[in-house]
């Protein structure tokens, strides 16, 4: 919101000097508040990004590969370069990595098609990243049929175990949601009060309660002697969880469409489910697939807390290698580097969803 | 006749409610025979009875009493304190670094706005539990011992915690505090009331409005109601007297402030910006100051857009408020779910409590906000 005197904003610029002193006297020097903030950022600056800087890039150390190569003064890089893939394969045997590598590749050949709007029959590409994919990073991940070595999921571990959570929570939690969300809608009251109560339940208590549940309760509702995988638990937790919030999100779109979409569609003589899956759902979730993306990255981010019931993700392998005696004293480094890794993923993804938003923006209803 | 029947849109719904209720009850009464014939086998006998037994465990940092010999029942209560404690000193932090951070990012100032703006982008696309992780190992596990604790003022900052002089209360202390209380009421309800005289009288009534808060604190100065000053002093290895904040608590608090704050921050900053510019066109134009524009004329009417999700935010205050769990902090998720559950194994009757104590502490949060928002919602005439 920044506010341009006109007299400044207006005159044509001289030169590149001339037009930068004019940025600096509307942005930085505009009045004597401007100037003393100005100056007051600066020093904040000077006693917080100096020593960081330093701390993290001048006084750093990269080289070698052990502790005994730090000399303490700054930041310890060694550690996370010597821990590397440890962060993002955990325990996954060294022989077999190449599969997790392919399983991401391959995530990346179906995502693309399916993100690209102008596509003409995307609805393909969406149901093979969500059907087709999930059946290959599956074997290819689990192993134990055609030639792949078994490699039980307790091997599961790092970032890929983010990833591989995150992924199994939206593809469950997706179709559980538009349900869900078509439930608390419907005039049917014995489903409209499940659907309440289901989504209302979940949005009322800390995730965790809901991963405790997938630890501890599942076992004791399941008959003597039946035991689920620890992954598949979380999994299942993480879906239910989810699907609360992805059913408030789609039924902010169901909202959005106009009645008269619904009375087409039943004068044509479509029935229910016909009418949602032709008619409805089409242009509500494309209204609301921004916030679909919002809702996979709070997941994504959310599927840390797996570390509470010990689950090895990528914070589990930060907690347990800070624990390694001979690398003694590296909290920052280690926290430092997972969050920024995380930070990627996410802001990475929270541009598109933006991009997205703006140009629904621009393709509103009734503007062409 | 079956065609017919099927095309009676009353009749199908029953049946589809009918077989979704039936549904329902198969799954919930395969789960419950199964869980009988488990607790069976494991010997537990189910029931909320467990609670009058003693817990028999201690709890590292609590506002309420606490023995070891209470029971199951006085831990829920002394843990629910604790998640009450870490959730209203979050979210009051919270608030005003949200307020300031959305300020900040519509700072005029170039250099104040991109950091606000950079500080928000960072903190809201990384994980809560790291941030919690990193506040407490890397920053507050990371503190000195207490002969080399950083001080200021009586205070003292180390590994144990974080030490503060505690006020040691006069005799007359609850007489005081009842007169402060009832002087900024009374102050309260005059300044507002000021609002519908004008000229002299309007003077008279803010001034009355604030010297009664100040006289009672004059007061409350003069009779004693602090005595003195209880300091920590380092004794030993460890500081004794005045207050502890422990670095669980602190850890949990910053991190739930942060993390929280910077979604307040642009909810504050998306309620401004959703503010008409014509209101403050006509405001500057009637003579008022940036600063005046701001209190008077855009607040106020942002303060209306902002409260309904700034209420989900409070909810995920009081939910996140679990990760203390992370670091042990002794919240009723660790305690009840945690521990409790643990040395009682009543799975179930843990499980339900904790949920139910988050669900009726939400329910409160949210019944208190939504009085609040019809409290300053536009009244239409």
């Amino acid at each position: 919101m920044a506010t341009v005197a006109p007299d400044l904003a207006l005159r044509p610029s001289a030169n590149m000097l001339g037009r930068a002193w004019r940025w600096m006297r509307v942005n930085l020097l505009g009045s004597p508040l401007n100037i003393v903030l100005t100056v007051a950022m600066l020093a904040v600056f000077w006693f917080t990004l100096a020593p960081l800087v330093r701390w993290a890039v001048i006084d750093a150390t990269i080289a070698g590969d052990s502790k005994a190569g730090c000399t303490g003064a700054g930041a310890c890089w060694t550690f996370i370069k010597v821990r590397f893939p440890m962060f993002f394969y955990g325990r996954y045997p060294v022989d077999e990595r190449w599969r997790v590598d392919l399983a991401a590749l391959l995530l990346a050949v179906f995502a693309v098609p399916a993100m690209l709007d102008k596509l003409r029959h995307r609805w393909i590409a969406v149901l093979a990243l969500v059907a087709v994919y999930p059946v290959i990073a599956g074997i290819l991940l689990r192993g134990g049929i055609i030639g792949l070595r078994s490699v039980e999921t307790a091997l599961w571990g790092g970032l890929m175990l983010n990833a591989v959570l995150t992924f199994l929570a939206v593809a469950g939690s997706l179709p559980f949601g538009i349900l869900l969300a078509l439930g608390r809608r419907s005039k049917f009251p014995v489903v409209r009060i499940f659907s309440i109560c289901f989504i209302e339940l979940w949005r009322g208590v800390p995730l965790l309660t809901a991963l405790f549940m997938g630890m501890v309760m599942l076992p004791l509702f399941l008959p003597n002697g039946v035991t689920v995988d620890n992954l598949v638990r979380a999994a299942v937790a993480l879906t239910l969880f989810t699907s609360a919030y992805m059913a408030e999100v789609v039924r902010g779109g169901l909202q959005a469409i106009p009645l008269g979409q619904f009375d087409g569609a039943k004068a044509l003589g479509l029935g229910f489910w016909q009418m949602q899956a032709l008619i409805v759902l089409p242009q509500a979730l494309r209204i609301v697939v921004p916030n679909i993306v919002n809702t996979v990255i709070d997941l994504f981010k959310d599927t840390t807390l797996v570390v509470i019931v010990s689950l090895f993700d990528m914070l589990g392998v930060v907690n347990q290698s800070l624990k390694d005696s001979a690398w003694l004293g590296m909290a920052k480094e280690g926290y430092a580097f997972a969050a920024l890794v995380f930070f990627v993923c996410c802001w990475s993804m929270s541009l598109y969803s933006r991009r997205l938003e703006r140009r629904l923006g621009v393709e509103q209803p009734g503007r062409h | 006749m079956i065609a017919r029947l099927w095309s009676s849109e009353r009749l199908r719904g029953w049946c589809l409610q009918g077989l979704l209720i039936a549904a329902v009850a198969t799954v919930v009464g395969y789960f419950a025979v199964n869980t009988v014939g488990n607790l069976e086998r494991r010997s537990i006998p189910f029931g909320l009875g467990f609670l009058s037994r003693p817990a028999g465990f201690d709890f590292p940092f609590h506002v309420l009493d606490w023995k070891v010999t209470d029971t199951y029942g006085r831990a829920v209560v002394v843990a629910l304190a604790n998640t009450v404690l870490v959730s209203v000193l979050a979210i009051a932090t919270t608030t005003v670094l949200g307020l300031v951070l959305g300020i900040m990012r519509l700072s005029l100032n170039w250099l104040v706005r991109t950091t606000a703006t950079l500080i928000v982008e960072f903190i809201k696309n990384t994980p809560q539990l790291i941030q919690i992780f990193f506040f407490y190992i890397a920053v507050l596990q990371a503190l000195p011992q207490a002969r080399e604790s950083f001080q200021a003022a009586g205070m003292f900052l180390n590994i144990r915690g974080l030490f503060l002089p505690a006020p040691v209360m006069g005799d007359a202390a609850g007489l005081d505090a009842l007169a402060l209380l009832v002087a900024v009421a009374l102050g309260s309800v005059l300044w507002r009331g000021r609002a519908r005289v004008t000229g002299t009288a309007r003077r008279a009534l803010a001034a009355v409005a604030w010297l009664l808060p100040l006289g009672a604190l004059v007061h409350a100065w003069a009779t004693g109601m602090i005595a003195a000053w209880e300091w920590p002093e380092l004794r030993g290895f460890n500081f004794r007297g005045g207050w502890v904040v422990r670095p669980e608590l602190l850890a949990l608090w910053i991190g739930l402030s942060v993390y929280t704050g910077v979604f307040i921050a642009e909810i504050v900053r998306s309620a401004i910006n959703a503010i008409d510019r014509g209101q403050t066109e006509a405001a500057r134009s009637l003579g008022l100051t940036r600063g005046q524009n701001m209190r008077l004329v855009i607040l106020p009417q942002a303060l209306r857009l902002i409260i309904p999700p700034l209420t989900s935010q409070y909810l995920n205050v009081i939910k996140s408020s679990s990760l203390g769990a992370a670091i042990a902090y002794p919240e009723v998720f660790l305690m009840i779910g945690g521990t409790t559950l643990n040395q009682t194994g009543q799975a179930i009757e843990a499980m339900a409590i904790v949920m139910s104590v988050f669900l009726s502490v939400n329910l409160v949060t949210s019944a208190g906000m939504n009085w609040y928002n019809r409290a300053v919602a536009l009244k239409e005439r």
